[in-house]
């Protein structure tokens, strides 16, 4: 059988999906039997690469470099899986949203609350500017499955990986928990 | 009384005369989802979860504002069916703010509870973000405008069981806001009696008692209960 | 009061008349534009004139081709003046001695005029609203004197059945059906409403009733009460309706006076009174269950039907509940006979509808024709086309609950059957022309919009659903949307449509999917054509970008 070629990524969101995938235990060895885990923050590769059967995806998209990346995550992947509540409904990162654009979050954080140096930082082409809206992957790309969960359990994370790798369908309902 | 039989899901029913679809199909072990209705509160049939089909009528029904009559044909599922509950779920999620990862009600949530239940995996429409007031002037209850669904439940029990009239919905549309009195802050309130009936009644984390933090506000629904009961059907034991 | 009194005020009334009578509009539309002032100045033209002996200056109300108003009528030489100002106003008295008139004269014999067949605005534009022997000289109250005293309230009800009227508020059900189940159901105490809510954007039609004729709904209310048992009636009125507010309140205190209204009507055992009841102007209190809500204090929000108000209404009490047009046939119906009645119109609607013309049209005011009159009759013929050499695109009906029926089927007579055809309604009575320039998506967004706002909230699919499908509108019009966006919009049609509590909700798409159904191209052309592009706004500072 052909190995299952698996990226991760992390958008905006605070990595607590990637510790509960973290927390799928010795079954990760399992995983790793199966699958090549060919990009994602737990290893090195810089590119997001050609080919990739499944990618799970944290984190809403709140800036542009996120949906740039997005997009290019659809044209080289098969499918894809909005993994936890951020991606899914942007969440806690979305509690912007309600305050209108992002300056009044920037200014909080790096102004009003500034021990030193208050001030937005600005460097284009380095850091990305924020959106508007922090919204949910699939407003910018189609979405194949949807795995919510702040963040989703282990054994969640487990029934639709083993699903997706080819076990038959994932019962649907016990896939969807909020919060 | 005289005894009703109708069809519910190919099933046969019996069900006094006066009684909802709802009940019947309650009793005969047949569940309808309901947002809006509970037990022991008159209904008002505007959450629309409850919708059923009736053979012969291009209409749906709600189910819970529906009396049965003799030899009703009623369906509670279908394709059809499963689509609109799903989407009325989908509207209430982009409605307001819901972050259940942040909220008082999360796992003890009748909204997020449906959510599971009808497959809503995630939301289609656009959110509409409103910035909604946390009214905080109470002194034991809080009111997170960012998580009601307005279903009107604290306004009933709070007319109908407590008497004390103090709920009440102001504003139309989406624009509509639950209120204390006459919309002032629900501390400065004089008909409240603090008796936390609202706060039971709610099916969301828009009604809380203070002190909560995220994932604690588990319902007492046999108060309320108790309380029907005992003025209804004159039981007083528990 | 009895029917020889009755008939003695008419002679008195009509003996007082003098040779020429001067009519003067004085409905809110020319009032609008200083018809009041119109009115004083030909009063005193008369009086300076040495003419208070043979001509009358009578306040009217509405006379029709308000868009030219302020509008006067000079019988019996049947000469119509338009545009008229108070400065100008005196000449139209001069030209009673044949001096020149320099007032821009109408022509009472376009086809505007003559189209028309009056029932519900016989009086109108003919007696003085304020009046009410004005009215009665106009055979008012006979009907009521002759159901009192000649008819069972069951004769009374077969009659109606026998007219085939259909309630004209919108929905035009029986209105025979509804008076016989009111008039069948059990209860010591019902109650007669009058709906006078009219809140569609474009329409006026009841409001000029009002304002032009009281008498003729009181009676039909009277008549409605007595038929189905009712001694207490309530008229609904919105409240930016002052001038139908004052008018209806001279009305039923002079009513009363008469003994029309009251106890002891004309001297049999039937009493009735009407009070007012001013609606403070939110659309969804149109709604019948959501008025009599209001008119019990409460919030006006609609609930669940069954149980009708026929069954159970104001207070838990059986209520009769017709529009103000509906009411204002009834006179005329028991006056004639309901057969004379059923036969103008169709098959399935018979009598005749007021519709308020207004758009993109050259004549627009008030127009009442028999069911079954061809739009195109109604836009080119009476309507006059649209100005300036455009050509008319379609015609909305129905206001926010109904369609727009494009040109294509102008051919398509005007009763309740095909218009539903068409995707459209009968409604109230609004009629709104569009020309080219008009764009169909902004005329859905508009409707939608309406609804939005007016939704009362009660329920989730009206409160949120109009919500994202005006968000959709907004986003095609914008140029942002995709297919996928049109398709999430028809989805949310049929979902809002389905399973909304009131009509507000199950009809609020329509505007959407009629202008689907006959310009879905205007719609297409609008989308982006790749079907998952974004645009995301960035903010201030960094430019906005658009992606793919
Ligand atoms: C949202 C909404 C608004 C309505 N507004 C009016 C109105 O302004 N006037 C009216 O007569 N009927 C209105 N109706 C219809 C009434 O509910 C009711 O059907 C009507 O008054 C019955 O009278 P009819 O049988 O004489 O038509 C409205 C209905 C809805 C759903
Ligand atoms: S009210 Fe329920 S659905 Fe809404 S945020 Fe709280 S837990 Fe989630
Ligand atoms: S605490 Fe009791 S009295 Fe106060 S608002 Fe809630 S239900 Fe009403
Ligand atoms: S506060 Fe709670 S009970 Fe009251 S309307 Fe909102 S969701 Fe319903
Ligand atoms: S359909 Fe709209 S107006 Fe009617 S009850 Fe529902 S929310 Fe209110
Ligand atoms: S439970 Fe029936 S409409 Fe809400
Ligand atoms: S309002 Fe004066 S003619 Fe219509």
């Amino acid at each position: 059988m052909e190995r299952v070629r698996l990226a991760t990524t992390w958008f905006g969101g605070c990595s607590g999906c990637h510790m509960s995938f973290l927390d799928l235990d010795e079954w990760i060895v399992d995983l790793t039997a199966k699958v090549d885990y060919v990009y994602g923050p737990l290893v090195d590769t810089k590119e997001y690469p050609e080919g990739v059967d499944v990618v799970l995806i944290e984190g809403a998209i709140c800036n542009t470099e996120h949906v740039e990346m997005a997009h290019r995550i659809r044209q080289r992947t098969k499918t894809v899986v909005s993994f936890g509540d951020c991606a899914v409904t942007s969440n806690v990162v979305g509690m912007r949203n309600p305050l209108g654009g992002p300056e009044v979050v920037l200014n909080r954080a790096y102004v009003e609350l500034a021990d030193v140096n208050p001030g937005i930082p600005v460097a284009p082409g380095i850091l990305p500017p924020l959106l508007d809206r922090a919204v949910p992957v699939h407003q910018v790309i189609p979405v194949d499955h949807f795995l919510p969960g702040c963040p989703p359990c282990p054994e969640r994370i487990r029934m639709l990986l083993e699903s997706l790798l080819g076990a038959g369908a994932a019962p649907t309902g016990r896939l969807i928990k909020f919060g | 009384m005289a005894v009703r039989t109708l069809t519910i899901d190919s099933k046969q029913v019996s069900a006094e005369e006066g009684t909802t679809i709802l009940g019947a199909a309650r009793d005969a072990g047949i569940s309808i989802p309901t947002l809006c209705h509970l037990d022991g509160i008159y209904d008002v049939g505007a959450c629309r979860m409850c919708l059923v089909e009736l053979a012969g009528s291009p209409r749906l029904l709600p189910a819970c504002t529906t009396m049965v009559a003799e030899g009703m044909d009623v369906r509670t599922q279908s394709d059809r069916l499963r689509r609109y509950r799903r989407m009325i779920l989908e509207l209430l999620f982009a409605e307001r703010n819901h972050v259940c990862a942040a909220c008082v009600s999360n796992g003890h949530c009748e909204l997020q509870t449906m959510a599971y239940s009808q497959g809503m995996d995630h939301v289609r429409f656009a959110y509409q973000s409103p910035l909604l007031e946390v009214d905080l002037t109470h002194a034991s209850f809080g009111m997170d405008h960012n998580r009601c669904i307005l279903c009107t439940r604290c306004v009933r029990v709070c007319w109908h069981i407590e008497g004390a009239g103090t709920k009440n919905v102001s504003g139309r549309g989406t624009h509509a806001r639950i209120i204390s009195d006459l919309n002032q802050p629900w501390g400065m309130s004089e008909t409240c009696s603090a008796c936390g009936k609202c706060i039971q009644a709610c099916p969301t984390g828009a009604l809380f008692r203070r002190g909560m933090t995220a994932g604690e506000m588990e319902r007492d629904r046999t108060r309320l209960e108790f309380l029907v009961n005992a003025r209804e059907k004159k039981q007083w034991n528990v | 009061m009895d029917l020889k009194d009755l008939l003695a005020l008419k002679e008195k009334e009509l003996a007082a008349r003098k040779p020429i009578v001067i009519r003067c509009c004085t409905a809110a539309g020319c009032l609008s534009s200083r018809g009041e002032a119109v009115k004083e100045r030909l009063e005193r033209a008369v009086y300076d004139a040495g003419l208070g002996e043979r001509v009358e200056v009578r306040g009217v109300g509405c006379l029709r081709l308000c868009c030219q108003g302020p509008l006067v009528q000079v019988d019996p030489d049947n000469l119509l003046y338009e545009r008229v100002t108070p400065e100008e106003a005196g000449s139209i008295v001069d030209a009673l001695n044949g001096e020149k008139v320099s007032v821009a004269r109408g022509n009472p014999n376009d086809p505007f005029f003559t189209k028309q067949q009056s029932i519900v605005l016989a009086n109108s534009g003919v007696v003085d609203p304020n009046r009410i022997e004005s009215y009665v000289a106009a055979d008012g109250y006979q009907a009521l004197h002759q159901a009192l005293h000649e008819m069972t309230p069951k004769a009374v009800v077969e009659e109606m059945l026998a007219s085939g009227l259909r309630g004209r508020g919108g929905a035009g059900y029986p209105t025979g059906l509804k008076w016989a189940t009111v008039q069948k159901a059990a209860g010591a105490k019902k109650y007669v409403i009058c709906n006078a809510d009219e809140g569609d954007p474009g329409a006026f039609m009841d409001r000029s009733v009002l304002e032009s004729d009281p008498h003729s709904v009181l009676e039909g209310m009277a008549l409605g009460a007595y038929a189905v048992g009712a001694d207490q009636g309530y008229i609904y009125v919105r409240a930016e309706y002052p001038l139908a507010i004052a008018r209806l309140q001279t009305a039923i205190n002079q009513a009363r006076r008469l003994g029309v209204l009251g106890s002891a009507v004309f001297e049999s055992p039937f009493h009735f009174n009407v009070d007012l009841r001013i609606g403070a102007g939110a659309f969804v209190c149109g709604e019948e269950t959501a008025l009599m809500a209001s008119v019990e204090g409460k919030r006006g929000t609609p609930r669940p039907r069954p149980p009708f108000p026929a069954e159970s209404g104001l207070w838990n009490c059986p209520t009769l509940i017709n529009n103000v047009e509906t009411f204002a046939n009834v006179p005329a119906i028991l006056r004639r006979g309901g057969a004379w009645f059923a036969g103008i119109g169709t098959e399935r609607s018979k009598g005749t509808k007021v519709f308020a013309l207004a758009g993109k049209i050259r004549n627009t005011g008030l127009i009442e024709v028999p069911m079954g009159t061809p739009l195109r009759v109604i836009v080119e013929e009476m309507g006059g086309g649209a100005p300036d050499g455009a050509s008319i695109k379609a015609v909305q009906t129905g206001g926010p609950s109904g369609g727009c029926i494009p040109a294509e089927h102008l051919d398509t007579p005007v009763d309740y059957d095909s218009l539903n055809k068409l995707g459209s309604i009968m409604g109230s009575g609004g009629m709104i022309v569009m020309d080219d320039s008009t764009r169909m998506v902004d005329v859905a967004r508009f409707f939608m919009e309406f609804c939005m706002d007016e939704s009362c909230g009660k329920c989730i699919p009206c409160r949120a659903g109009t919500v994202q499908i005006h968000g959709l509108l907004a986003k095609v019009l914008a140029g942002e949307a995709t297919a996928r966006d049109l398709g999430q919009l028809e989805e949310l049609c049929d979902l809002v449509k389905n399973t909304s509590l009131c009509g507000l909700g199950q009809t609020a798409p329509n505007p959407v999917l009629s202008t689907l159904r006959f310009f879905r191209r205007e719609y297409e052309e609008l989308l982006l054509p790749d079907p998952f592009a974004v645009k995301l706004a960035v903010p201030e500072g960094t430019v906005s970008v658009e992606i793919r």
